[in-house]
């Protein structure tokens, strides 16, 4: 049902721009002022959650730590697990944000006769999540190419290793394939786990289908359905020139990409595609475990009733007496 | 604890990154590509007419050399018959460049606007540019 | 206890969720499952609202008028306080790497014991009522409005996590359900919904300084048997001290420590230890408390029960601190004490007084693990140790969840019992280290009356301990907890009846030459060094 939903939502997403553009001629609504207002909303609406997270203070250092703290000298520190200074924290989460060293701990747990507990290594839903992360990156990234005039030697030469395979004309970029092939398995094991299916939203299903209306429109354009490309980079110029003009003829197609593309981005902002910042400012990776060395400030840190040695002694200094501990008062 | 000095720093990159080719593209001219037929070749024909038609040419041409050398290489066969009945060679630098000599001002015109950059080279040896003179 | 759970019942398990939306499944309180409310006097001594006479089980929990706002409000200020809680609210994707990572899902498969769902659980809530996605979308973007079946929901499974951070390890954002129980259990505390086995030592920590309410009279008594054990064994008389001032350090441990069987084993290892290297230091009455159960109520109750171990070091006029084996109390002491109730500027930083190691890692805090004490000692050759009178124990080694996943303590302990005895196994690697699970009864869920969920909880541990147990024959499972030395021990009772339980300090008890000892033919226990000859090593 949720899932259905979900296709539904993407299917009439796909709809809205092709029947605009066919049938009523939008192509400066879809083609200038969605695409404007989508960037508008992404920056403006990723900038103020990741300010109203900040809002709120990090009142204790609470990392979870991986690996051995720093303690004795002759103790080997897991610097990278368990840091206890800013470069083991920088470590840490470049390797948590570049390459999920969490997630790549993932195990299977299966519960077998006897009974015995065994932990498999289970890497796939990591695989698949760094094919897909790091294929979208590549992949925008190489969009620079429309997007930039004279392209910069760096994006030549990501285009040249991505399609170093030389398969087909256009050549085939690998990353095309892999986040394609990524955001299916992602799909499927949504559906296929009962345990992920039953947690499983509306809004969870939503962003892979999309995103994989997104890869499969720009596999369709490149590979099968040609659409003017030259058009698309001059429409494209004009945006982030700030000229913005549609040229003629580009094709639907293109356009159903673009429309699902500033959908991704105006929803971003207020979905859980947020981790994406959310990530970097997560108490328990982000801290270093320093902490019985430096003390961390708690901004909102309030007094509070506590049960004073005074109201103690007072209340058992008869006892305290009749054992011989001392009092402070006779 | 708030961080807001790291915070902010992040999100000024954020933003400088995701807003970079709005700040590539000031101050560049944006040229867009205007792939001549100016050749001597060219200019003697009396009706302008490549093997098959224009927009055909425009969405397949690609493909089309890639199956021409698939079929010369591959398969010994060297004749190509255009959906008008014609035969053509099925040559790059016989066919194709005996008329469109100017590669800079045709070819290179779209493909370096859209970053497009064919392999034809690897393997072909460049003809000269001819590029007629007046016009 | 354990007797009418059967152990071939408990392990047809099945993890496959329901067909019905969890959101449409109400909460069943059935036997062993939840944990007895807190009785209105001990609300009442903690001014905690909304004292009463209650039970789940019962239709009514006469909740407050304004329950709604209570809750609400609460939820609001506390994500305004905490980015913790508004960052994990926000940005959990529902990828399920953390779902059989949560010892409670794998030992029973309830998929509400799954982490995510745990957070789901007051999510829900938050994005119907603080997010406008949430607020238009409703149920689309798994929004849902707060009812008392919620309360009710809340109550249950915040209930059954024991806060030990094992599924914080495998999420990609480390998202901590420690984090999330704690807020869950906050609000519950808002509305006077809490447990009696948390809030009961809580009070009486309040009052007599220590969670089981022994009054200093009593601590000294228990002492005195402490000790008399200790002559009895090793021949060895010790006096020592208590609320004494101008002692150079202050030693905390938790109560359980000197009150039952098998801590006090580990409490006489500290005793024996201190008094071997002629130690300046103290016991306190007031601060006779190292655990806390404010940890698991309130981060004000935190602050207010931790209070009182500064308070008594600087009224004492101590140096610095030593704590002794505990995993709650450490998880306080070390990422929330200083904050809290710091700066400790009236304390030195700790310099052992025998080895003259400067502890660097704790010259904020100012309080120093006995483990990293002991270790030091031993590096430094201070100590003189006769593994051998170990030799009938095979030990293998349980990391507590919170000096494990909140501090990292992992060789200290590790190298003191590969000094100190001879055989050492570790269990598998999944099992161990930061990928420990829990004993199945930490975070105020030890308690009688949640025996099927502590059991299950506890499966994965005591499976791991089979393992070992099987494979080399290991018959001593030690840790450096105090809940553990209690509820593993039920725990071992039930699924590995061979193996006992101990703590690290008492295998130092076992091998320390004391000066002045006479010949040592039973262990620190009381029970024959050496096995019988005829008996088998099991």
């Amino acid at each position: 049902m949720k899932l259905l939903l979900a296709f539904v939502i993407v299917l009439v997403l796909s709809a809205v721009p092709y029947i605009g553009i066919k049938y009523a001629g939008m192509s400066y609504e879809f083609g200038v002022i969605v695409p404007y207002a989508a960037v508008a909303v992404f920056i403006l609406g990723f900038v103020y959650r990741i300010v109203k997270w900040a809002k709120s203070p990090v009142p204790f250092r609470i990392p979870t730590t991986c690996g051995q703290e720093k303690s004795l000298p002759w103790i080997k520190q897991n610097k990278l697990d368990n840091p206890s200074g800013t470069s083991g924290v920088v470590g840490r989460m470049a390797l948590e944000v570049l390459f999920f060293r969490s997630l790549f701990r993932n195990t299977k747990t299966e519960l077998k006769d006897g009974p015995k507990l065994a932990y498999g290594s289970s890497g796939w839903l990591w695989l698949a999540a760094i094919a897909f992360h790091w294929s979208f990156l590549i992949i925008l990234i190489r969009h620079f190419r429309l997007f930039s005039q004279p392209v910069p030697y760096l994006i030549n030469l990501l285009e040249n290793v991505d399609g170093f395979l030389q398969i087909g004309i256009p050549t085939l970029y690998i990353t095309d394939i892999l986040l394609l092939a990524a955001v299916l398995y992602l799909f499927i094991r949504r559906i296929a786990i009962p345990q992920v299916r039953y947690i499983s939203l509306v809004s969870d299903y939503f962003p892979l289908l999309l995103i994989f209306g997104i890869g499969l429109t720009g596999v369709l354009m490149r590979y099968f359905y040609r659409v003017n490309v030259i058009g698309v980079k001059e429409l494209v110029m004009g945006l982030i020139a700030l000229k913005p003009a549609v040229p003629a003829d580009i094709g639907s197609l293109f356009f159903i990409h673009l429309f699902l593309i500033s959908t991704l981005f105006a929803y971003f902002p207020f979905s859980k595609l947020m981790h994406m910042g959310g990530v970097f400012l997560s108490p328990t990776r982000n801290l270093a475990n320093n902490n019985r060395m430096v003390r961390h400030i708690n901004p909102w840190n309030y007094p509070v009733h506590v049960h004073t040695y005074a109201e103690y002694e007072d209340e058992f200094r008869d006892k305290m007496k009749s054992v011989g501990l001392p009092v402070e008062k006779e | 604890m708030y961080n807001s000095g790291k915070i902010i720093t992040g999100l000024i990159i954020f933003v400088g990154l995701v807003t970079l080719p709005f700040w590539y593209s000031i101050g560049k001219a944006n040229i867009k590509p205007d792939p001549s037929l100016n050749t001597p070749v060219i200019n003697q024909m009396k009706v302008k007419h490549c093997i098959e038609s224009k927009q055909f040419m425009i969405d397949n041409h690609m493909e089309l050399l890639n199956e021409w050398r698939n079929a010369v290489v591959r398969d010994n066969k060297t004749i190509y018959v255009s959906t008008t009945g014609q035969y053509f060679t099925m040559s790059l630098e016989d066919t194709c460049f005996h008329c469109h000599s100017n590669e800079k001002q045709f070819c290179n015109q779209c493909h370096s606007y859209v970053n497009i950059q064919p392999y034809c080279w690897e393997c072909h040896v460049k003809p000269a540019e001819e590029i007629a003179n007046g016009h | 206890m354990t007797d009418e759970l059967k152990q071939d019942d408990l392990v047809k398990i099945n993890y496959k969720p329901p067909k019905k939306d969890w959101m449409d499944t109400p909460v069943n309180f059935r036997h062993g499952t939840y944990i007895y409310p807190a009785r209105a006097k001990n609300l009442k001594y903690l001014d905690l609202p909304n004292p009463r006479e209650w039970s789940p089980t019962d239709e009514d929990w006469k909740l407050p008028e304004n329950w709604k706002d209570i809750i609400l409000n609460g939820m609001k200020e506390r994500l305004d306080k905490y980015r913790s809680f508004k960052v994990f609210m926000d940005i959990c994707v529902r990828c399920g790497a953390c779902a059989d990572k949560c010892h409670f899902f794998i030992g029973g498969g309830d998929p509400k014991n799954m982490p995510v769902l745990r957070a789901e659980l007051i999510r829900s809530i938050y994005k119907g009522n603080f997010t406008a996605a949430g607020k238009i979308l409703g149920r689309l973007n798994g929004a849902r409005g707060l009812t008392k079946d919620v309360i009710k929901e809340w109550f249950y499974y915040f209930y059954q996590c024991t806060e030990c951070r094992r599924c914080s390890v495998f999420c990609p954002y480390g998202i901590d359900t420690a984090e999330i129980t704690m807020m869950g259990r906050e609000l519950l505390t808002l509305l006077g919904c809490n447990v009696n086995w948390v809030l009961e030592p809580a009070a009486n920590c309040y009052r007599t300084g220590n969670h089981l309410g022994i009054q200093p009279h009593a601590l000294k008594d228990m002492f005195e048997m402490l000790l008399d054990d200790i002559e009895d064994r090793t021949g060895v008389k010790i006096e020592p001290t208590f609320n004494r001032k101008g002692a150079e350090i202050l030693f905390v441990t938790p109560s359980a420590d000197y009150f039952a069987d098998p801590g006090i084993y580990t409490c006489m290892g500290y005793l024996m230890l201190f008094h071997e290297l002629g130690l300046d230091y103290t016991w306190s009455t007031y601060a006779s408390e190292g655990g806390n159960f404010g940890l698991f109520t309130s981060h004000e109750m935190i602050k207010r029960l931790n209070a009182k171990i500064y308070a008594e070091a600087k009224r004492l006029g101590v140096k610095w601190i030593i704590g002794g084996e505990c995993g709650h109390m450490w998880r306080v002491i070390h990422q929330y004490m200083d904050t809290m109730n710091g700066p400790a500027d009236f304390l030195e930083a700790p310099v052992s007084p025998i080895t003259g190691t400067k502890f660097e890692n704790a010259k904020s805090t100012k309080m120093v693990h006995i483990t990293e004490f002991t270790a030091d000692l031993i590096k430094n050759n201070k100590l003189k140790l006769d593994p051998s009178r170990n030799d009938k124990l095979r030990i293998t080694f349980h990391d507590s969840c919170n000096p494990a996943r909140a501090m990292g303590i992992l060789e200290e302990p590790r190298y003191i019992i590969k000094n100190v005895c001879n055989n050492f196994f570790e269990m598998p690697e999944n099992t161990a280290r930061e990928q420990t699970f829990c004993c199945g009864g930490g975070a105020g869920l030890g308690t009688d009356e949640m025996m099927e969920i502590r059991m299950r909880g506890g499966m994965p541990r005591a499976n791991a301990v089979q393992y070992v147990h099987d494979k080399h024959g290991v018959n001593r499972l030690t840790c450096m907890c105090a809940i553990d030395r209690a509820t593993l021990t039920t725990l071992m009772e039930y699924w590995v009846p061979d193996v006992k339980v101990t703590g690290v300090h008492e295998l130092v008890a076992n091998a320390l030459v004391m000066k002045g000892e006479k010949e040592r033919i039973v262990d620190i226990r009381g029970e024959p060094l050496k096995e019988k000859k005829g008996e088998d090593d099991v």
